[in-house]
């Protein structure tokens, strides 16, 4: 067969995806990931052991979307789907930051109004 | 009779805001007006907290630092809830006299405005500011002009009274960080009637300010950034009603 990946480096790719795939399950069970979240990674290490099985399937990806070099469309995916995360990890952030504020005045007026109700009883 | 709530926020102005509080207690504001300092308290580091609680205010205590505009909007808040006609935002660092606080309350009777901005560059008196700053304010003051078509000559003054349905709009949302010029495209969107008056304003005494110098480009783009992003998302759909035209009087 050519343009066959030697099976060293196919084993050891797939190790590295499957003990990924574990760490990622392991947050889950644990509780430390959301499941938001996990949906993202969880595809993620789906896609990781895929193509480390399947030996020639970036071949076969680059040639349907028609890219000349294979290794090129792995970069342009993974960038790609880098960057949405991240913008979606900026999405999450600006919402906690304003539940965040909120709760912070929120704490401070109901202090305020404690310390009335305290002083009205004493 | 007019109940006037008067917002200090206080991030480490321990030196500062005994003065201030007192010489704002002490001013005679004419008959019809009772005022109720609300110091808030943007979880400083040095003993702010202590010594406003011996102070003649109501003192909001932040659990975590907001920046001024959180801060800020949490007296607002308090205002709004407790049923304040009015609100007036003094910085806590002994800038904004109590006096000029006269004038503000003045043009809210006469003019029937929503906001009163005191500005220091109408009548070129008081602390002027550095060149660098004047600039900037120049820029913000082209800026709302092609955006709303109103001219605020200080949009970055704090000095700002409220009236009932201002606060009701502050109460619903306010800009985090550095919120004068973005707030100013937010209140002409919503068809407030902002008037501009002279007042002077001294130098700080203590404390620094919240803008540093390597932050002054920071704060540049980001407000721009955020007067654009306002004006783009409330020029078509305001919070209350009706079309986002800019109103002009």
């Amino acid at each position: 067969m050519e343009n066959v990946v030697p099976i060293k480096i196919q084993i050891l790719t797939i190790i590295a995806s499957l003990i990924f795939s574990f760490f990622v399950s392991r947050l889950i069970i644990k509780g430390k990931l959301r499941e938001e979240y996990a949906i993202f990674w969880f595809f993620s290490t789906i896609i990781l052991i895929v193509f480390s099985i399947w030996r020639n399937g970036l071949e076969v990806m680059a040639t349907i979307l028609g890219v000349f070099e294979a290794p090129n469309l792995v970069f342009t995916a993974a960038i790609f789907a880098i960057l949405v995360y991240l913008l979606h990890l900026s999405v999450v952030i600006s919402k906690l930051h304003d539940g965040n504020k909120n709760l912070n005045q929120e704490i401070a007026l109901l202090k305020q109004k404690l310390k009335e109700i305290e002083k009205g009883n004493s | 009779m007019h109940r006037l709530a008067v917002v200090i926020p206080a991030y480490n102005e321990a030196k500062s805001i005994t003065n201030v509080v007192e010489s704002l207690n002490k001013m005679d504001y004419g008959d019809n007006i009772s005022i109720q300092v609300i110091v808030v308290n943007d979880c400083s580091t040095d003993n702010t907290a202590t010594v406003i609680s011996a102070l003649n205010c109501v003192s909001l205590m932040l659990p975590s630092n907001l920046g001024i505009g959180g801060a800020v909007q949490t007296g607002y808040r308090y205002a709004f809830n407790n049923n304040f006609d009015w609100a007036v935002q003094v910085d806590g660092d002994g800038q904004h006299p109590a006096h000029e606080l006269k004038k503000l309350i003045d043009t809210m009777l006469n003019e029937n405005a929503d906001v009163v901005i005191g500005s220091r560059f109408l009548k070129k008196e008081g602390f002027q500011s550095s060149l660098m700053r004047r600039v900037g304010i120049n820029y913000f003051k082209t800026l709302i002009r092609f955006l709303c078509g109103i001219t605020i000559t200080d949009a970055t003054s704090g000095f700002r009274l409220f009236n009932k349905k201002t606060l009701e709009l502050v109460n619903d949302y306010y800009p985090d960080e550095y919120p004068e010029p973005e707030s100013v495209v937010y209140f002409t969107l919503h068809h407030l009637k902002i008037v501009e008056i002279p007042v002077s304003m001294d130098r700080r005494k203590d404390g620094t300010s919240s803008i540093g110098r390597f932050a002054s480009v920071y704060f540049m783009l980001k407000v721009t950034l955020a007067v654009l992003f306002t004006f783009l998302k409330f020029r078509f759909s305001p919070k209350t009603l009706k079309d986002g035209k800019c109103s002009t009087h």
